[in-house]
């Protein structure tokens, strides 16, 4: 396959970037989207130029590291896969593919295609968390029964990457799917009960302040999220949060 | 015993644990405050121990190269977890899973180690539920299990093919708890390049900012690493790309002795390499086994009509395949342990009966689970006489349920779907049981230097099981390592800050520099990644599933060759003082370089095989491994002393009490 590559490059946060084009060739189907892009960085540095920054690491969809705007889409084109899981067979011969970092005010670039998502950290440090202590005195796991539809539920909450996807799509950068999914998945479990009024508070409070914009229902992050996490989390923190607030 | 003591605690084996920590010494609250622990590494070891150490009072900074600790790598475990809860009622007990533990590591593990693993167990799912982990439920409510090679009990927790990953969020939570509170300070996208030592102990470390480049001094009062295994010095291999040996290595130059390094495990069941420009290997989980058969064509001729696409395997009739491992394991079948289903199905593709391009695949096949789940489900859903078509649907539904993700990872990378057609499967590199030294403390031969979860040699001999990397990483961290480093603390509450601008850190400072210079002055003519992949192929040539003395000892010369020519043409792109990700690689590659050798010298020395370890020399008739008690029953333990041909062997003795040596069968 011959490809045209229309790459961001930006030297670092506080640099104006560009788009640059890059020819490649011989790009095979079963290459994954990164392998394709390693294959770039080999000419590159054989070339003695720098190569393309992006982040990645365990390149099986599961760490939430690799990221990129791929011709417009967050992970690019197929559905409920992290870039790393993108494979060279959904392109064609010929194709040019436009490869951006995800952009949203929170999220800045840090180095070409690489983007800085510690405002998710902090989000998680606001509350996301049951304080329990580590050091192993509690009670038998077995003393507290769980529907299994709810611990279902909690899981399908629990498995967002921490990718920041949801932002890419989202036309306000807005971050509710990401809070709403862990606000969901302790709200869910009798063991998060304890702390759901505080927890709701704290963390969306966080999330505004890191400058994420408001959520204005489009459900573009759930179709572009690469675990399915569901927009019913969004309406869940929302029940919870107006609770929260009445309660003070 | 020489110069290593275990430190094992004397008494029965089941009360040492709780002996010891009844004896030990501890630190009172108020000094603990003014105590410093640096932890290297955030994933299940090294975010356990960092939330418990800041949680008792210390502290604690802890060290990442991702840029966040959630995506530490442990992230990427599948299957699940093992703990003696017995909530199955089949018979398990913390006795039978140290057993289990020592008999699956081919007696090459330390008893006592073991044995506090398996009694912890049981800790950790009751503080994973506290903390909010989804794990699987029954119906009923209750927690579930399933069962994975190598034992005859359904003790493994698990969350769906992610357990690893609701597990790290526990521990990154437990993490963030502190953060919040001031007690960790997380320096995430920075590496550790160096350990420094002050009088003999480990005072601190020289770390990487990989945004700025700057080198930063960080002073402590002890050191933890828990950076995980060194899977990737074949290139190679399930571990993440940006999994490496450096923190350990490094410690290991500065004196901590590197235990067992060829005890490497091959995971037989990974997705097969599909061309040259293959960048790492997706493992799909042991737990697969439970319902997946494994079968390669019984004739010749078929097996070459498959790999010319003449032939599918749908096609072949029952009685045309080969269930090699039901065949030569009656007793645990498809459940054989790790070690034993990567000999045989390289076993079975050397003799010709791979089924992929490359002969080098086995076929994993859920139709007969699909069929079985199919049926029972349309029973318990009251279809009286559902057609074959109803059945495999249900059955399919089933399987997902069970496996979704898995499945569905293995169609996006193979194009291929693995309900119609069986998976294809091959070993690969994927957990190093080899490490650091340490001892019954977790700590390593520098005094104040502890070493936790796969980083370490400690708790799974020549094989690990299972479902036993993440027991041990959470073990280590949660409910360990915050009881014994208290111990060497608590000689410390007098010693105040420690400081950093002192000649030892000037001098650890310069050789970081130094090295990294000399890196960035060979401008040469090959890429970093030229001679990781060409280390790479040396390892799994010469030093992978089978070894044999002559190919160990061209794997020492070439391996040294290219370590020299990696010194001298390496070509890395722009400076030290900024982001580089070709300097990262290359620093990590140099110390693989190093490692890969001395992985060979000690697979050389070891004239026996014994689990993962597998020198073709020392086989029974049926090509079985073929252990030698009388000579090597001891761990290896390596001390640095320049190149690594130069390391001399420190040997701890492994005596068994409890159990009686056995030539391990799953016949």
């Amino acid at each position: 396959m011959k490809l045209l590559l229309k790459i961001w490059r930006q030297q670092n946060a506080s640099s104006k970037g560009k788009f640059v084009d890059y020819p490649i060739s011989g790009i095979e189907g079963d290459m994954s989207f990164l392998e394709m892009l390693d294959v770039l960085n080999q000419q590159l540095i054989d070339k003695g130029e720098e190569p393309v920054v992006f982040d990645h690491d365990c390149r099986e969809g599961i760490c939430g590291t690799c990221s990129l705007q791929i011709n417009g889409e967050p992970h690019g084109p197929d559905r409920l896969i992290t870039t790393c899981q993108l494979h060279m067979r959904m392109f064609k011969d010929g194709d040019t593919i436009v490869i951006e970092p995800f952009r949203a005010k929170a999220f800045p670039v840090i180095k070409d295609l690489m983007v800085d998502r510690s405002a998710f950290d902090r989000i998680q440090q606001a509350g996301g968390y049951i304080s329990v202590n580590t050091s192993g005195n509690t009670v038998d796991a077995n003393t507290i029964p769980i529907e299994k539809t709810k611990a279902d539920d909690a899981f399908n909450a629990a498995a967002c990457i921490g990718c920041g996807a949801c932002v890419a799509a989202c036309k306000n950068a807005s971050a509710m799917l990401f809070t709403s999914a862990k606000v969901s998945q302790f709200a869910l479990l009798p063991q998060g009960r304890v702390e759901a009024t505080q927890r709701v508070l704290s963390m969306v409070r966080q999330m505004d302040l890191e400058g994420f914009g408001n959520c204005t229902n489009t459900g573009a992050c759930e179709v572009e999220c690469p675990k399915g996490i569901s927009l019913e989390n969004i309406a869940r923190m929302n029940r919870e949060y107006l609770m929260a607030s009445v309660k003070g | 015993m020489g110069i290593l003591d275990s430190k094992v605690p004397s008494g029965p084996l089941a009360d040492k644990w709780t002996k010891h920590k009844n004896e030990i010494n501890l630190v009172n609250p108020a000094n603990k405050r003014n105590i410093d622990i640096i932890v290297v590494g955030t994933g299940l070891a090294g975010g356990a121990a960092a939330a418990t150490l800041a949680e008792l009072g210390y502290n604690v900074k802890t060290f990442c190269y991702q840029d966040s600790p959630r995506r530490a790598h442990s992230i990427a475990a599948q299957g699940g977890i093992n703990a003696a809860k017995n909530y199955q009622g089949d018979g398990d007990s913390p006795y039978r899973l140290f057993y289990d533990t020592v008999k699956g590591g081919d007696y090459r593990s330390r008893e006592a180690n073991v044995y506090r693993l398996a009694e912890e167990s049981v800790n950790i799912i009751d503080q994973c539920v506290a903390q909010g982990v989804p794990f699987a439920r029954e119906y009923g409510g209750m927690l579930d299990n399933r069962s994975f090679g190598g034992v005859l009990v359904s003790r493994t927790f698990y969350a769906k093919g992610q357990t690893g990953q609701q597990l790290l969020l526990g521990a990154y939570s437990a993490m963030n708890r502190q953060i919040n509170r001031g007690k960790i300070q997380a320096f995430n996208r920075h590496e550790m390049l160096d350990i420094v030592l002050v009088d003999g102990k480990a005072r601190g470390i020289i770390a990487r900012d990989m945004v700025t480049g700057e080198i930063e001094r960080h002073g402590a009062h002890a050191v933890v690493l828990a950076t995980g295994g060194y899977g990737n010095v074949f290139y190679l291999s399930t571990n993440a790309m940006g999994s490496n040996v450096t923190a350990a290595w490094r410690a290991h130059r500065r004196g901590a002795f590197f235990a067992n390094p060829c005890f490497t495990q091959i995971h037989p069941t990974c997705i097969p390499v599909s061309g040259d420009h293959q960048s790492k290997l997706t493992l799909m989980s042991e737990s697969l086994r439970n319902d997946g058969r494994i079968w390669v064509p019984r004739r010749l001729e078929d097996a070459k009509a498959i790999r010319e696409g003449k032939l599918k395997p749908t096609q072949l009739k029952e009685e045309d395949r080969d269930y090699y491992l039901e065949r030569r394991y009656p007793a645990f079948g498809n459940l054989v342990p790790r070690d034993v289903a990567s000999r045989a199905a390289k076993e079975r593709c050397d003799a010709g009966f791979g089924v992929n391009k490359t002969g080098e695949a086995v076929y994993l096949d859920f139709s007969a689970a699909i069929q079985r789940y199919g049926k029972e489900k349309a029973l318990t859903s009251g279809l009286k006489d559902p057609d074959g078509e109803t059945i495999t649907r249900l059955g399919e539904e089933v399987v997902e349920a069970k496996y979704g993700n898995l499945f569905q990872m293995y169609e996006k990378i193979v194009d291929e779907n693995p309900y119609k057609t069986p998976m294809m499967i091959y070993p690969a590199v994927h957990y190093t049981m080899g490490g650091l030294w340490v001892d019954y403390n977790l700590q390593t031969t520098i005094p104040g230097c502890y070493c936790a979860g796969e980083a370490n040699f400690s708790d799974h001999g020549a094989n690990r099981l299972g479902a036993s990397a993440l027991m041990q990483g959470l073990a280590d961290g949660y409910f360990v390592l915050p009881y014994t480093i208290g111990d060497y603390l608590s000689k410390d509450i007098r010693t105040g800050k420690i400081a950093t601008d002192t000649e030892a850190f000037d001098k650890a400072e310069a050789d970081v520099r130094g090295r990294l210079q000399q890196l960035l002055n060979a401008r040469g003519d090959k890429s970093v990644d030229y001679f990781h992949k060409k280390l790479g192929k040396i390892m799994w040539d010469k030093c992978g599933m089978s070894r044999n003395a002559e190919g160990l000892k061209e794997a020492i010369e070439e391996i040294a060759a290219l370590r020299k020519e990696f010194y001298a043409n390496v070509r890395i792109p722009g400076g030290m003082d900024e982001m580089n990700t070709e300097l990262e690689k290359a620093f990590r590659v140099a110390d693989f370089l190093e490692l890969g050798e001395l992985f060979a010298k000690d697979g050389l020395h070891r004239k026996e095989s014994c689990g993962g370890h597998f020198r073709e020399e020392y086989q029974t008739e049926d090509g079985e491994a073929l252990r030698d008690d009388k000579n090597f029953k001891y761990v290896a333990s390596w001390e640095y002393k320049g190149e690594p041909k130069d390391a001399v062997l420190h040997k701890e003795d492994l005596v068994f009490e409890n159990i009686e040596l056995k030539t391990r069968s799953y016949k």
